[in-house]
């Protein structure tokens, strides 16, 4: 089943309350996913600084990773503790050295995701709770998107919760089951990516960082998307300044969207939308099966 | 008049009280404010009254209704009016896939768009959408009319046993085994009465397209493998 909410703001005004209307959005989708919740926040970046969304085993103490990575990085790490997760901004120019070091470090410390802007939670549990344990309601920024798993493909572990990343940036949520993932898998590992599960969502990740990668756009990279994934899709998917939504040709996997001047938004439901300021008069429509709608930051 | 606020009472508690009503009840119609997307609003009833929603619906809004009037103010979820008996269900605004679904009599109504699916497995209701309709409309529709003043998507009347479809804008492609049947007076009549019923006397009935079962597939035939 699975449930997906999306929030892209135009308004800059709305930036302060997109934690806060993401975390209302979620937590209408738990009935569709309650056995795992996770979401991305494209929130501040800092010149010549990357983001590092780590996760610690629950209880341990951040700050031997933290002294690891000043070490690692050459200078004081800025950080920030969510639950078992750690976001910790490093020089861009000392990102290789880092994870080099955070290699060493595996049997204690994932890498959730990496980016400029981009900062990832997700872990196993109701996803209301989810969402007050990492504070998602005191975030910022300018998109996010959420996910509530009810898993079919894979175990119910933090791991095989979504969002997956697979490029600096990039997310993907996906409601449905693709079939043909295991050969993809295999070609996609072959030209370089690495897979942290066996999931078929992150199979859809990695496919379109590998677009990307080669240079194609958000929207060219969905298209082909639609010749090379086969099964059942809704996909929503962040960028660094994108926000994309696409849906399988069948399209039995429900999808709404909604639009003011002031923001852009998707549900699984039209629930997930209801509380969003100015949704009376929104445009609120179904998206079009095999259709890649994106919307970009300017 | 009844009125019932979902932001502060529960779907159950307006769906019982709904049940309870008698045919010679004098609450004959009922408003229902903030329905905020909930699902199964308006569901299984069975007495001649009108229940107004002011909003939009979730899933299976008006399923199974027999002999009562439901409208909404707003767009309806998937399965809008699924297996609905008989009555009245008019959507002002869209409707989600699957509309109509497995319903064996009344008149259904949609303002706005109806998305892929609407009418399928149809048994005998009447869909009137003054919109579009997206792909596998009526699909394997066996009995009813589904008429659309908009376009049709992909795959039209897919397996499609006696239902008949009425078009007035562009298919985008027909389904196995649906065909274009020529408008014969029957029908321009059967049409003036469902878009009279509709509330579009303006419609002239002459401008739409008929389609219907090439009836090749209603029994296995070994030659027909390749369709199946």
């Amino acid at each position: 089943m699975c449930g997906i909410v999306g929030l892209f703001l135009k308004d800059p005004k709305l930036e302060p309350r997109l934690g806060r209307l993401l975390a209302d959005m979620l937590a209408t989708m738990c009935e569709r996913g309650p056995d795992s919740a996770g979401f991305a926040v494209y929130g501040n970046e800092a010149d010549g600084r990357v983001k590092l969304t780590l996760r610690l085993p629950a209880g341990a103490s951040p700050a031997p990773v933290l002294d690891a990575i000043a070490e690692a990085s050459g200078q004081p790490v800025e950080s920030a503790a969510r639950d078992t997760h750690l976001v910790v901004s490093v020089p861009e120019v000392r990102e290789t050295a880092v994870r080099a070091m955070l290699a060493t470090m595996r049997d204690r410390v994932a890498i959730v995701g990496a980016g400029r802007r981009m900062e990832i939670f997700k872990e196993v549990g109701r996803p209301d709770d989810v969402a007050v344990r990492f504070g998602l309601a005191g975030m910022t920024g300018t998109h996010g998107i959420g996910h509530t798993r009810m898993a079919t493909e894979s175990a119910v572990t933090t791991n095989g919760a979504h969002p997956f990343t697979t490029g600096p940036d990039q997310c993907l949520v996906h409601n449905g089951s693709l079939s043909n993932h295991n050969a993809l898998r295999r070609e996609l590992i072959r030209s370089g990516l690495r897979f942290e599960t066996e999931n078929d969502s992150e199979v859809a990740a990695g496919y379109l960082t590998s677009k990307l990668r080669e240079g194609r756009t958000l929207r060219e990279a969905l298209n082909a998307s639609l010749d090379d994934l086969d099964g059942f899709f809704t996909f929503v998917v962040g960028t660094d300044t994108g926000f994309a939504v696409l849906r399988d040709p069948i399209a039995c996997k429900p999808a709404v969207m909604a639009e003011t001047d002031d923001w852009v938004a998707f549900g699984t439901e039209y629930r997930a939308l209801v509380d969003l300021p100015g949704i009376d008069t929104a445009r609120v429509w179904e998206p079009e099966p095999a259709t890649v709608y994106v919307w970009e930051r300017t | 008049m009844p009125t019932v606020d979902l932001a502060t009472a529960p779907v159950r508690e307006l769906n019982a009280a709904l049940h309870s009503l008698q045919p010679s009840t004098n609450e004959t119609v009922w408003r229902v404010q903030n329905p905020r997307g909930q699902h199964a609003i308006a569901v299984g009833l069975d007495a001649p009254v009108t229940v107004e929603i002011d909003g939009s619906v979730g899933y299976y809004c008006a399923g199974m209704n027999k002999q009562a009037t439901v409208v909404v103010n707003g767009s309806a979820g998937q399965g809008l009016a699924e297996n609905m008996m008989s009555g009245r269900v008019h959507v002002k605004g869209d409707a989600s896939s699957a509309a109509g679904a497995t319903a064996c009599g009344g008149l259904l109504v949609i303002d706005g768009n109806a998305s892929a699916r609407c009418g399928i497995s149809l048994r005998g209701l009447d869909i009137v959408v003054k919109g579009s309709v997206g792909h596998m409309t009526g699909f394997m529709a066996q009995a009813g009319n589904i008429v659309v003043l908009g376009d049709a998507g992909d795959a039209l009347g897919d397996s499609i046993y006696e239902a008949r479809l009425f078009v007035r804008g562009t298919v985008k492609s027909l389904g196995t085994d649906c065909i274009e049947k020529e408008l014969r007076e029957e029908h321009r009549m059967l049409l003036r009465s469902l878009l009279d019923a509709a509330g579009l006397p303006d419609v002239d009935a002459a401008g739409f397209r008929r389609y219907g079962s090439g009836r090749k597939l209603y029994n296995f035939h070994i030659d027909n493998i390749g369709a199946y």
